[in-house]
């Protein structure tokens, strides 16, 4: 058994629901009843499984770390969501939800996205399905992530630039849904995490339920049985809850891990926004507090409703780690297993660096959930003054 | 139950053969704010609309964006708006316009009090559709506030009269498919919810989102009882035209209306 479906009304637990303008909740109701059907036809889960397969190329190994696991002295073993088409998991939702949209008649997506990952997704099957796209973007991740920028645009995809706010993936989403409320008639919003109003929680945790499925299987095969440790990295939440799913039902101690200035779980208290009540960075009144991360994927200051419900009932738990950390596990990956890391499942990574005392002798399972080809320009930065000024 | 202030001012105006005008205001916008909401009142406003600023505004435009963020920056907050309000004569009944985060955080019940302590009639919650306004409504109720709720032009009828039922002071259809703020033409679909909303209710029904003339007004209250102004009246704040300036404005609607 996985992770429980929500109640009727979208919650899991206190958590979740539907707090979107009445303008959206016949879009939202639609969705639901789509999504329904289409998951339970044979047909529609035969398409995307072969797109799975022979598009994306599912399923992503699992990879035994021998070097960094003499070095940290417990047994790590990564899922490779990395060498996914697109350098993510973020493929697995984009392409169930955009052929969800084609089946229901519609014939543009919109999406928001933070460090790009999730819009250069959108904008690869809006490409294959020939479909119109939109991708919002904060103006600072917009900076930051130029070459996703460049991606989605060469797919054919029209990007975006939030300017409201913080600028960044918050904004993203408070302009993808005031486009959706004026499109949504012909348009889908593929909404790129584990949130939002429902549906959007359960169907985005469905398509990523792949991974979790094989990652089970797969580290049974090596282990003998399920790894003693399950963690990835905690923005929305959506490679968490993929791989949470696989294991939730096992004698396993799962982690996520939030940027310590995204951390909703951390430091957050309940709230509502975009669509759902879940932990929140907020103030005393209310308004939300603009999350500050290194990595533009976790840079959010809030979190799945169902990570909310998973921290309140104590089956996951979640650490924040700090830049600095990220940075050293950046490098720590690369430099022993020859693997580039994307920034967010850095977090990740470098929470297991810590807590190697706590780690020692037991099985890790980390979700490697996106290459770091998009961070090295911005790596190259960062990692300059300490390199002694470096090459120009 | 009694009708609230707001609703008897709207049928009021309604049994005397007129069209009701609703305006928006950002609170705290400036210092001279309340200035502006009496001198709203005045000119002619049934009943005015004070927002209160919200971080993640998702039913909002640029222009009412762009006063919250200014607002925020200047130090707004929820308990000083409503400080400002409280035994204001505003000559109009009140109702806050804010996001659902803003209640939840401060407590339903609690929230709900502090409006009725303020002098506010009325609350309107944008992002909070018929099927999560529950436990709001109930705290609205036993506080005495009006929940007015939003009716959208994607619902059926079923579901616009569902809520028309549980809307209090009027029924606030909205003119398009998309967010506040001022548009060149007033949009077909804004006729259209009026006579479509006027079909299942005998609450007054008035519509905003994309009213930004006095024509438009005109064209657009047709159907219904009238008109919420919001995104016109919020530049002219941000343009800085004072309390006369925005009368003014304001003034222009009502006249606009009475001719019809």
């Amino acid at each position: 058994m996985g992770l429980a479906d929500p109640t009727p009304d979208g919650r899991f637990g206190q958590f979740g629901g539907r707090y979107v303008p009445e303008t959206l909740v016949p879009a939202c109701e639609g969705l639901e009843a789509a999504f329904r059907e289409a998951w339970a036809d044979p047909a529609f889960r035969t398409d995307l499984d072969d797109l799975l397969r022979d598009y994306a190329g599912r399923p992503s190994p699992l990879t035994e770390c021998a070097n960094l696991s003499e070095e940290l002295g417990c047994r790590l073993l990564l899922k490779r969501e990395d060498l996914n088409h697109t350098g993510s998991h973020k493929i697995n939702n984009v392409l169930g939800q955009a052929l969800l949209a084609q089946r229901m008649g519609k014939t543009r997506l919109v999406a928001e996205t933070g460090a790009g990952q999730h819009g250069v997704a959108t904008a690869t099957a809006a490409a294959l399905l020939d479909m119109e796209c939109c991708v919002y973007m904060g103006e600072v991740d917009i900076h930051r992530q130029e070459l996703n920028v460049f991606r989605m645009r060469l797919l054919g995809a029209e990007v975006r630039s939030a300017l409201s706010g913080s600028r960044t993936l918050k904004d993203a989403v408070n302009e993808a849904m005031r486009d959706w409320v004026a499109t949504v008639e012909g348009s889908h919003y593929c909404l790129g995490s584990v949130m939002g109003p429902h549906p959007y929680p359960w169907m985005v945790r469905t398509f990523h339920e792949v991974l979790g499925r094989e990652a089970r299987e797969q580290s049974e095969a090596l282990l003998g049985a399920p790894p003693d440790v399950v963690t990835a990295c905690v923005g929305g939440g959506s490679n968490a809850i993929g791989i949470f799913s696989g294991f939730v039902d096992a004698d396993t101690e799962l982690v996520g891990v939030e940027p310590a200035g995204g951390a909703a779980v951390g430091r957050g208290v309940p709230g509502v926004v975009h669509g759902m009540e879940s932990y929140l960075m907020q103030d005393e009144f209310g308004q939300v507090l603009e999350a500050e991360s290194i990595s533009a994927g976790l840079d959010y200051p809030g979190v799945g409703p169902e990570h909310s419900y998973l921290a309140a009932s104590g089956r996951a738990r979640y650490e924040a780690v700090t830049d600095a950390e990220v940075v050293e596990a950046f490098q720590l990956l690369s430099r022993t297993e020859g693997i580039i890391p994307a920034l967010e499942p850095a977090h990740a990574l470098a929470w297991v660096s810590r807590a190697r005392g706590e780690l020692a002798g037991r099985s890790v399972l980390l979700n490697l959930s996106g290459r770091g080809d998009k961070d090295v320009a911005q790596m190259m930065e960062v990692l300059r003054p300490a390199e002694g000024g470096g090459e120009a | 139950m009694a009708p609230g202030p707001v609703e008897a001012a709207l049928r009021a105006r309604r049994d005397a053969g007129g069209k009701s005008l609703v305006v928006y205001v950002t609170g705290g916008l400036g210092d001279d704010w309340t200035d502006t909401l009496r001198a709203v009142a005045d000119a002619g406003a049934d009943a005015v609309e004070v927002g209160i600023p919200f971080s993640d505004p998702v039913m909002d435009g640029p222009t009412i964006q762009a006063a919250n963020d200014r607002a925020l920056a200047s130090g707004a907050t929820p308990a000083g708006i409503l400080d400002g309000l409280r035994g204001l004569d505003a000559g109009a009944p009140l109702a806050v316009m804010t996001y659902y985060n803003i209640a939840f955080r401060m407590g339903l019940e609690r929230f709900a009090a502090s409006l009725a302590d303020a002098g506010v009639s009325g609350c309107i919650l944008p992002d909070l559709p018929l099927e999560e306004t529950g436990p709001w409504a109930e705290a609205a109720d036993a506080a005495g506030v009006e929940t007015i709720l939003l009716a959208a032009p994607t619902g059926e009828d079923d579901r616009l009269r569902r809520v028309c039922e549980r809307s209090r002071g009027f029924v606030y259809g909205v003119g398009l498919l998309g967010v506040t703020g001022v548009r060149d033409e007033l949009a077909a679909s804004a006729s259209v919810i009026a006579a479509r909303l006027k079909q299942v209710t005998d609450l007054p029904v008035l519509v905003g989102v994309g009213v930004g003339t006095p024509a438009q007004a005109v064209e657009a209250s047709a159907a219904g009882d009238g008109v919420v102004v919001g995104s016109a009246v919020v530049q002219r704040m941000v343009d800085g035209a004072g309390p006369a300036g925005v009368a003014e404005l304001v003034a222009g609607f009502r006249a606009a209306l009475d001719v019809g």
